[in-house]
C-alpha cells in the first residue's frame, strides 16, 4: 500500500459540510468513477456488461440506476460508474474487467468533485444556480448542464437530495456559488 | 433560445456552442483532382441566408453531442434539431 | 413637518410612522407609500429640475412610466440615481435628494439655460458644436455633461449582491390586476404551474386605485380574498415587486425582482436584486394601461400630473398634491378623478373637458369645450389659464391640475420580437398587433379592454385558451363594464413651449423643427429631438410626439407608425444583470492540485485562462522576479527541477479506429507509433494554420493519451468532437477528457531519473534503455499508487512527465520535494517554463498565434502527404508557401547588454524603417539564464537560410532599434542530447 496522503477537491484533509436553513451542502470525496462509452457496433455488448456490474438494467437517456455500483447517462452510449472509493478504489479497472473490449473505460474519479445538496427547500437553491427544471427532473434522473459556467452532472437521488459532479479543479468556485445561493435562498 | 435536443429535450442555448453552418460536414475528398478548389470553396464559402438556415451547434454544457439545427435566422424559429452524426451519415460520410 | 395633505382612507398603515429625508429635510410616512405619495402627502411637489432647461419639476404619474420625478435614492456608496420616486417603497431612515440643481433644488443656477431655451431646441449640440473637432472632447463634451444631465453615481463599489436565477412554468401571468389575477385564479385552479409576477409591491393593479365594487363588495376584500387563495396553490408562484423586462426567443422572459429594495439595506447574504430567467409554455400579458397626457403651453409644472396618478394617490396612498385641483381631460376618465378627490374632500375648482357635450356634474363645475392654454407658478403650480368654449378666458386657481388624454395599452413586450401594433380607432390608440412573440397572448387593458368586467373576463377566457382549460372553470366577478372610447386630442392648439418628454425635454416646438428640418420618420425624430430616449423610454411621451409629427406631415398615426420598442421595460442596474458574476467570481477559477502546497511555499500566481499557476516561488532575500525565475532555470538545468503540468488538456482517445482517428486530426503520423512510445503531433485547422500541438501517448493498441496545450484544451476536445461526429461519424472511436483526473508534474534535468527512481515502484526500469526518450506507460508510485509516466520535454533536459490520481497530488509534490532534496530540487513556474522552452526552441502559444503554418513553424516536413488529414490540403496553397515564407528562427543581440523586445519587427540592417521593409518579427523574448543574455524566436522572410545574418530589431512605438543577429531558434543543446541522455 502506497503512503501518499489524499486530498479532498478543496484541499482539506476532510470534506466540508455546509448547512443553511434546512439544506445541507457536502462534499463527497468518497467516490470512484469510471467513465464506459461502448465501441461502434458493441452497444448491446457494453449494456449487458454493465447492468451485470450495477445490477439493474443500464440506465437509459438522462437517468441513473443501480445499488452499490451505479451507473448514469453522459452522452450517447456513455455512461459514468459510480461506486464508493474504499472499497472500489480500482473501479476503472472493474469496469473494464466487466467490459473487456465491448467498451472504453477511463478513470474518472479525480475529474470531478460530488457535492450532495440535500433538504426540504432545496430546490429555492438550485433555482439560482442551474438553468435546468429541476422541480421536474424525476428522483433517478441524471442529466449534464451548466451550473455557475462549470459543465456539470446534476443527479436526483431522492425528492431533496441532489448530487452535482463538477469539474474537480473548480471545486472551490462551485461550492462558492452554491454557499452564496444558499445565504440568498434560504 | 431554446434548442430541442432530440436526445434530451428543451436546453437553454447558453448550454450550446455555435459553430457554423451545417456544411462543414460535407468536408470534400482529399484525394480528387480539384481538391484544392474544392477545400477552400469548403472552408471559407457560406451562405448568409436571411431565413431558415441549417448551423452546427455543439452541446459543450451538456452531453457533448453535435447537432445540426434547424434556425430561421430572421425569426429563430428552430423548426427541426438533428444529432449531426446522423446528418453525418445521411450525407454518406463514414469513415 | 406635518402630513398636510394626507387623505382618510387608503391602504397605507397609519398604526405604524416611518421617518424619511428628502434633500436633508426631515418627514414622515407610512407603510404602504411610495416617496412620490409620502412627499406629496406632506406637501411637497417639487422634487427636481429638468435635463436641459432646469425647469422645476414635480410628480407626474404614480407608477414606472414617471418620467420627472428622478431622485438620488440613498448616500454613500448605496447611492443609486435617476430613481423614480413613484415606485420607491418608503422604508424608515430612507434618505432622497433632488438631482441636477446647484447650488439648491429651489434656486438652481443653471435655470439660466430656460430664458436661452430659443437655442437650447433639438439638434443644438449637432449644429453648434461642430468645430473645431478638439474641443470636442477636452471642452465642449464635459461642459455639456455638467450642465445637462441627471444624478451622480457614488463612484464607490456596489455593497450589495445580486443574484441571477431560473423559473420554469406553465404559464407566465406579467401583471397582477384584474385580468392577471383572474387568469392566475384560472389557471391555478386547473392546477397548472402558474407564476405571477408584477412590478408593484401589491398585487391587483389599478384596482387598488379605483373605488369600483367587484361583487357589490370593495374591491380590495376580492384582491385579498384572490391572493389568498392564490397563495395557498402550491402550484402558483406569486412574485410582487418582479418587473418582466423582456420578451425573448421561445417563451424565454427576463425578469427583476427586487428583494431589498423596500428594506434600508438587504439582510446579510441576501440579495438585492435577483434577475429571473423564466421559462414559459405560454405567457399572458397583463400589463394594463398609461394615461398619455395633453401638451399645452408650460405645462411641465410642478403640481401638472395625469388624472389617472392623482386618482391613485387620493384612492390607495391618502394623499393629494394640493386642496383645490382642477382636472383637464378628453374623456369620461378624467370625470372619475374628479368625483374621488371630491369624495376625499379635496375641492375641484373645475372639470375642463374639450368635449362639447362632455357630461355635467352637480359637485363641482365642468367646463365644458374649454381648454387649459397656458399656466403659472414657479416652483409649483398656481394658476391654470383656461380658454372657455366662448372665447373668454378664466383664471383657475389651483395647486394641481389632473390631465387625462386618454389610455394607452401597455403593448411594450408584445413588440420585443420586432412585432408592431396597430392603429384601434375607437380607442384612439396603439393595441397588439398580430405578430406577437410565439406563446404570448394579452388580456385587459393591454389589449385594449378597458372595463374592469372586460379585464376581468378576458384575463379568464386567455388563460383558458392559453392552456386549452376547459372553459367553464370559473365565474366572474361582476364589475363595471362602461363602454370606453378615445377621441384623439393631443396638444392645444398655438402651444409652443409644451412639453412632450418631460424627462429629455422636448416640445411640441422640438417636434416641429425636426419635420421643418427633414428629420421626418419616427425614428429620425427620436434620434434628432431624443424623444423617448429618455431612462422612461417615453411612455407618456412617445404617443403625444408621433401624433404631432403626424399632424404635421398630414399623415394618420398608423402610417407614421411607432419606433421599436425593446427590453428592457424599465431601467436595470447593471449589477444586476452581472449577477454574482463580480470581481473575482467573474468566472470560476481552476486551482491546481499542487496549489495549495503552491500558496504555502510564497509562489506568485498567474491566470492562465481560468487556471491559477505558480508563475515563480521567490525564495527569502529575492526582490526581483527575474532573480526567482533565473534561479529557478539554472537550478533545473544544473540538477532537477519540478512544474506543476497539471493545465495541460488531457484527452483519452480509445476504440479499434483510435489511431486512425489521429491520423486525421493531427498533420503528422500516427498510425505506426508503437505502444508504449509518445509522439509530438501538430494539428492544423482546415485552412491549414497551426491549430494546436502536444503529444500523443500510446498506452495500449487502442488508447492514446493526448496532450493540448493549457490554452486550447477545450477548442480542442470540442474539434475532435467534431471531427469525430461530423466527420467520420463511422470510426470506431470515444473521447473523454481527463484533465481534471490526473495531477501532473513535470520532472526536468540531468537528476529527473535519479529523483523518480526514488518513488517509482522498484519493478518499473526506467533507465535509458528501460525508458527511453519518448516512452510512456502505467506505472505505480510510492509502494502501488497508480501512475502514468511520460518521457517528454519541454525544457530540453532529461525530463519526465508523471500523473498521479489529483488527490494524491498534493502529496506527490511534496514527496519530490523531499526526495530531491539531496538533488537540491527547486520548483518552478511557468516563467522559468518559459524562458526554458524559448532557449530550447519550442514554439508555445505566441508562435501557434493563427496566422502560422507548420512551414513557418519549421515543421513543414512534417505535414504527411500520404494520408487524409484536417488542413493538409489548404496547407499547400500557394500563398502559403512561397519563397519568402516566414520561417521560425533564433533571434540574438550583438551587443550581449541589449534587450530582445517581443512585438518588435526585424529589418534590414540598412535602409529605411516602414513596412514595405519589414522582414519579420519576434514573438518571443526572454532572459536567458543559460546564455547570460536576452534571447528571442521570431518569424523571418526565408529565415531558414538566414542564420548568422545581422539585423535590426525595431520598435518604432517604444524607441528601441537593436542590433541583432538572426540564429537557429534552438540555443541550448541543439543536437538533443540531454534529453536523450
Amino acid at each position: 500500500m502506497h503512503d501518499l496522503i489524499a486530498l479532498t477537491a478543496l484541499g482539506g484533509a476532510d470534506p466540508e459540510t455546509c448547512t443553511i436553513g434546512s439544506v445541507t451542502c457536502s462534499e463527497v470525496p468518497d467516490v470512484a468513477l469510471a467513465s464506459v462509452a461502448a465501441r461502434l457496433g458493441r452497444e448491446g455488448e457494453t449494456h449487458s456488461a454493465l447492468a451485470a456490474l450495477i445490477g439493474q438494467k443500464a440506465p437509459g437517456i438522462g437517468q441513473f440506476s443501480g445499488q452499490t455500483l451505479i451507473a448514469f447517462w453522459a452522452g450517447p452510449e456513455q455512461w459514468i460508474v459510480e461506486a464508493p472509493f474504499e472499497s472500489h478504489e480500482g473501479l476503472a479497472e472493474l469496469v473494464k474487467d466487466g467490459t473487456k473490449d465491448a467498451a472504453s473505460v477511463s478513470e474518472q474519479t479525480d475529474a470531478w468533485a460530488r457535492f450532495d445538496l440535500e433538504g426540504p427547500d432545496v430546490q429555492s437553491v438550485l433555482e439560482l444556480l442551474c438553468n435546468l427544471d429541476c422541480r421536474n427532473l424525476a428522483t433517478g434522473g441524471a442529466a449534464r448542464t451548466s451550473i455557475h459556467h462549470l459543465v456539470c452532472f446534476l443527479l436526483r437521488r431522492s425528492t431533496d437530495f441532489f448530487s452535482i459532479y463538477a469539474p474537480r479543479s473548480s471545486a472551490q468556485s462551485l461550492q462558492h456559488a452554491i454557499v452564496t445561493a444558499m445565504k440568498s435562498a434560504l | 433560445m431554446i434548442i430541442q435536443h432530440p436526445l434530451l429535450g428543451p436546453r437553454d442555448s447558453s448550454e450550446f456552442v455555435y459553430l457554423g453552418d451545417a456544411s462543414l460536414i460535407d468536408r470534400p475528398d482529399w484525394q480528387a483532382e480539384n481538391a484544392a478548389e474544392t477545400f477552400y470553396d469548403y472552408a471559407y464559402l457560406r451562405d448568409n441566408p436571411a431565413g431558415e438556415n441549417r448551423e452546427l451547434w455543439f452541446h459543450e454544457g451538456g452531453d457533448r453531442s453535435w447537432l445540426v439545427v434547424t434556425r430561421n435566422t430572421v425569426t429563430h424559429e428552430i423548426s427541426k434539431v438533428e444529432l449531426a452524426c446522423d446528418v453525418a451519415r445521411m450525407r454518406g460520410r463514414s469513415k | 413637518m406635518t402630513q398636510v395633505n394626507r387623505l382618510n382612507g387608503g391602504q397605507i398603515d397609519r398604526t405604524s410612522t416611518l421617518n424619511f429625508k428628502f434633500d436633508n429635510r426631515n418627514f414622515t410616512a407610512h407603510p404602504g407609500d411610495t416617496l412620490a405619495s409620502a412627499l406629496l402627502a406632506n406637501g411637497v411637489r417639487l422634487i427636481g429640475r429638468s435635463f436641459k432647461y432646469h425647469r422645476p419639476r414635480g410628480i407626474l404619474s404614480a407608477g414606472s412610466e414617471e418620467p420627472n420625478a428622478l431622485v438620488e435614492l440613498r448616500t454613500g456608496n448605496r447611492k443609486e440615481p435617476n430613481t423614480r420616486a413613484t415606485t420607491i417603497e418608503m422604508f424608515d431612515g430612507l434618505e432622497a435628494h433632488s438631482q441636477n440643481r446647484w447650488p439648491s433644488l429651489r434656486f438652481d443656477a443653471m435655470a439660466i439655460n430656460d430664458r436661452f431655451s430659443n437655442f437650447l431646441t433639438a439638434g443644438f449640440y449637432y449644429k453648434t458644436f461642430m468645430w473645431p473637432a478638439a474641443f470636442w472632447e477636452k471642452l465642449y463634451e464635459p461642459v455639456i455633461r455638467r450642465a445637462a444631465g441627471l444624478g451622480t453615481m457614488s463612484m464607490q463599489e456596489d455593497p450589495d449582491e445580486y443574484d441571477k436565477g431560473f423559473r420554469h412554468c406553465d404559464l407566465l401571468i406579467i401583471g397582477a390586476g384584474p385580468a392577471g389575477l383572474m387568469a392566475a385564479l384560472t389557471a391555478g385552479r386547473a392546477g397548472s404551474d402558474v407564476i405571477l409576477a408584477d412590478e408593484d409591491f401589491v398585487l391587483g393593479g389599478r384596482l387598488n386605485s379605483e373605488t369600483y365594487s367587484l361583487n357589490d363588495d370593495i374591491a380590495a376584500n376580492w384582491i385579498t380574498q384572490t391572493v389568498a387563495e392564490l397563495s395557498a396553490m402550491p402550484n402558483v408562484r406569486l412574485m410582487p415587486r418582479t418587473t418582466v423586462i423582456g420578451a425573448f426567443d421561445h417563451g424565454i422572459y427576463g425578469a427583476v425582482e427586487r428583494k431589498g429594495d423596500h428594506l434600508s439595506a438587504p439582510s446579510e447574504g441576501k440579495p438585492r436584486q435577483i434577475l429571473w430567467r423564466i421559462y414559459s409554455g405560454r405567457a399572458l400579458l397583463c400589463a394594463g394601461a398609461t394615461e398619455r397626457p395633453i401638451a399645452f403651453e408650460n405645462n411641465d409644472r410642478p403640481g401638472i400630473m395625469l388624472a389617472g396618478a392623482l386618482r391613485s394617490y387620493a384612492n390607495r396612498f391618502a394623499a393629494t398634491p394640493a386642496q383645490r385641483v382642477a382636472i383637464f381631460t378628453n374623456n369620461d376618465d378624467g370625470h372619475r378623478t374628479a368625483a374621488d378627490l371630491h369624495a376625499k374632500g379635496v375641492k375641484i375648482a373645475a372639470v375642463v373637458d374639450i368635449r362639447p357635450e362632455a357630461p355635467l356634474n352637480g359637485d363641482y363645475e365642468v367646463l365644458r369645450g374649454a381648454e387649459v392654454i397656458d399656466t403659472k407658478g414657479r416652483l409649483g403650480l398656481t394658476f391654470a389659464e383656461v380658454k372657455l368654449a366662448d372665447g373668454s378666458n378664466r383664471t383657475l386657481d389651483v395647486g394641481a391640475l389632473g390631465i387625462s388624454g386618454g389610455w394607452n395599452p401597455n403593448v411594450h413586450l408584445t413588440c420585443h420580437q420586432r412585432g408592431r401594433p396597430v392603429w384601434n380607432e375607437t380607442l384612439s390608440a396603439f393595441v397588439p398587433g398580430d405578430t406577437l412573440p410565439p406563446g404570448l397572448t394579452v388580456a385587459g387593458a393591454a389589449n385594449g379592454i378597458m372595463s374592469t368586467h372586460g379585464a376581468l373576463k378576458s384575463g379568464a377566457e386567455a388563460a383558458t385558451h392559453a392552456l386549452d382549460l376547459k372553459s367553464d372553470a370559473i365565474a366572474i366577478p361582476t364589475a363595471e363594464d362602461a363602454p370606453v372610447t378615445q377621441t384623439p386630442f393631443w396638444y392645444v392648439q398655438g402651444c409652443s413651449r409644451a412639453w412632450l418628454d418631460q424627462q429629455n425635454d422636448v416640445t411640441v416646438k422640438d417636434v416641429k423643427l425636426s419635420h421643418q428640418e427633414g428629420f421626418q420618420s419616427v425614428e429620425h425624430l427620436k434620434r434628432y429631438t431624443t424623444l423617448g430616449m429618455a431612462t422612461d423610454q417615453g411612455k407618456t411621451s412617445n404617443m403625444g410626439g408621433l401624433a404631432i409629427m403626424a399632424e404635421i406631415a398630414g399623415k394618420s398615426i398608423p402610417q407614421v407608425g411607432t419606433t421599436i420598442y425593446r427590453p428592457p421595460y424599465t431601467p436595470v442596474p447593471i449589477a444586476t444583470f452581472a449577477g454574482r458574476m463580480r470581481g473575482k467570481e467573474f468566472h470560476p477559477t481552476r486551482l491546481t492540485p499542487s496549489h495549495h502546497w503552491a500558496k504555502e511555499r510564497g509562489a506568485v500566481f498567474v491566470e492562465v485562462g481560468n487556471w491559477l499557476r505558480a508563475q515563480w516561488f521567490p525564495l527569502p532575500g529575492e526582490t526581483h522576479w527575474r532573480q526567482s525565475v533565473d534561479r529557478e532555470v539554472r537550478q533545473t538545468r544544473a540538477s532537477v527541477g519540478v512544474c506543476d503540468c497539471t493545465t495541460l488538456g488531457k484527452i483519452d482517445v480509445q476504440g479499434t479506429d483510435a489511431a486512425d482517428f489521429l491520423n486525421r486530426i493531427y498533420c503528422n503520423g500516427f498510425a505506426k507509433l508503437a505502444v508504449g512510445k509518445t509522439r509530438y503531433g501538430l494539428m492544423l485547422r482546415e485552412d491549414g494554420i497551426a491549430m494546436d500541438d502536444g503529444t500523443a501517448g500510446r498506452l495500449a493498441e487502442d488508447h492514446f493519451v493526448v496532450t493540448t496545450t493549457t490554452a486550447n484544451a477545450v477548442k480542442v476536445y470540442q474539434h475532435m468532437e467534431f471531427v469525430r461526429q461530423c466527420l467520420f461519424p463511422d470510426m470506431d472511436v470515444q473521447l473523454i477528457s481527463t484533465t481534471e483526473a490526473w495531477a501532473q508534474y513535470a520532472v526536468a534535468g540531468p537528476n529527473s531519473r535519479k529523483l523518480l527512481q526514488k518513488i517509482v515502484d522498484p519493478e518499473f526500469d526506467i533507465s535509458n534503455d528501460g525508458f527511453p526518450f519518448m516512452a510512456c506507460g502505467n506505472i505505480t508510485v510510492c509502494g502501488g499508487l497508480r501512475a502514468r509516466l511520460f518521457r517528454i520535454s519541454f525544457s530540453g533536459e532529461l525530463a519526465f512527465e508523471i500523473a498521479v490520481p489529483s488527490r494524491y497530488g498534493d502529496a506527490l509534490m511534496r514527496r519530490l520535494m523531499v526526495e530531491g532534496e539531496e538533488f537540491n530540487v527547486v520548483p518552478y513556474g511557468t516563467e522559468a517554463l518559459g524562458v526554458m522552452r524559448i532557449e530550447k526552441g519550442h514554439a508555445a502559444g505566441n508562435e501557434l498565434n493563427g496566422t502560422t503554418t507548420a512551414l513557418n513553424l519549421g515543421m513543414g516536413r512534417m505535414v504527411s502527404k500520404k494520408k487524409d488529414s484536417i488542413g493538409s490540403v489548404l496547407s499547400e496553397r500557394e500563398g502559403l508557401n512561397e519563397a519568402d515564407a516566414l520561417n521560425m528562427v533564433g533571434v540574438k543581440p550583438v551587443n550581449s547588454a541589449d534587450k530582445i523586445t517581443a512585438g518588435a519587427h526585424l529589418m534590414d540592417a540598412s535602409g529605411p524603417v516602414d513596412a514595405a521593409n519589414d522582414q519579420g518579427y519576434v514573438t518571443s523574448a526572454a532572459f536567458s539564464p543559460s546564455l547570460n543574455c536576452y534571447i528571442g524566436l521570431g518569424f523571418l522572410k526565408n529565415g531558414s537560410d538566414r542564420h548568422r545574418e545581422k539585423m535590426r530589431l525595431v520598435s518604432p512605438l517604444t524607441d528601441l532599434t537593436v542590433e541583432v543577429e538572426i540564429v537557429s531558434s534552438h540555443f541550448v543543446d541543439p543536437e538533443g542530447e540531454r534529453l536523450r541522455a
